[in-house]
């Protein structure tokens, strides 16, 4: 077993077993930084398969964007220090039920496939993505990349229209 | 020797953890940290189709970084979504926004 199968499977469990203490814990707060935990090992899985662009973005967004945004919401809209209430203990049992049943089948499909893979294994290097993301022509995904900057626009513009409406609604309370 | 399928189980442990969180909590936002462990185990997947698979096209690489921008997308207008439900409900549970319930 060489060094890189045992990084392999540190990541995997640091994963596998943050993402289990993130959707299991009865503190939010905690699980919040159970999920940056298992987010920092999916960037790192990233690494290991040499795709630094994608760890690099998974990095920016998730660990230091959507975290960041769920901490946030998490301090504006829940009492500190104030546990989950605990899920009745049928909903838990069907719902473990339902996930393993989930995974076994999508396990046994995954094993009986029988992928062939190719001996020349891929990478992605930078100014490949570059290139690609902003041409118009075989391969290029400059039509995406527009209509996901557009998406981005709709949504900023979005959440302002959201964060306007009430504040006007409370303003307008306070004067009558 | 680490071959396509320990990656996949991997995102399919995710996937199933996703799903179960979903389905056990009541609370909105870690609700939407169950919808983003899915997110991550899709994208997960294309990487990993992409390096053992198909590495001559950059298919896979671009919809990671679409699914990426999507999910920043996504969480911020939840997250506004929520704090406004908090601000009329002063709650987030799943179980006090029921006005549109029949």
């Amino acid at each position: 077993m060489d060094a890189a199968t045992i990084i392999f499977y540190l990541l995997a469990a640091m994963t596998l077993g943050s993402a289990l203490l993130a959707v299991t814990s009865r503190q939010i707060f905690r699980s919040a930084i159970y999920l940056l935990f298992s987010l920092i090992g999916i960037a790192g899985i990233y690494f290991w398969l040499d795709y630094a662009f994608i760890a690099a973005v998974q990095i920016v967004v998730y660990v230091g964007g959507i975290v960041v945004l769920i901490i946030f919401s998490i301090f504006l809209t829940q009492q500190a220090g104030e546990d989950l209430p605990k899920p009745k203990w049928t909903q838990q049992l069907f719902a473990a039920l339902a996930a393993f049943c989930g995974f076994a089948l999508v396990l046994v499909q995954i094993l009986q496939y029988g992928f062939t893979e190719v001996t020349q294994t891929g990478t992605a290097e930078e100014d490949r993505i570059g290139r690609l993301m902003l041409s118009t022509g075989e391969g290029g995904m400059a039509f995406p990349f527009e209509l996901v900057s557009v998406l981005l626009l709709a949504a900023m513009i979005g959440c302002i229209v959201i964060a306007m409406r009430k504040s006007s609604n409370e303003s307008s309370a306070i004067e009558s | 020797m680490i071959g396509l399928e320990h990656i996949l189980f991997i995102s399919t442990a995710l996937f199933f953890l996703g799903i179960y969180g979903f389905l056990t909590r009541r609370n909105l936002i870690t609700m939407l940290m169950s919808v983003e462990l899915v997110l991550n185990s899709v994208n997960l997947n294309f990487i990993a189709f992409h390096k053992y698979l198909w590495p001559s096209g950059m298919d896979g690489v671009f919809f990671t970084v679409f699914v990426i921008a999507i999910a920043a997308a996504e969480a911020a207008v939840a997250i506004a979504i929520i704090i406004n439900l908090y601000k009329t409900h002063r709650s987030i549970l799943v179980d006090t926004a029921e006005e549109l319930k029949y």
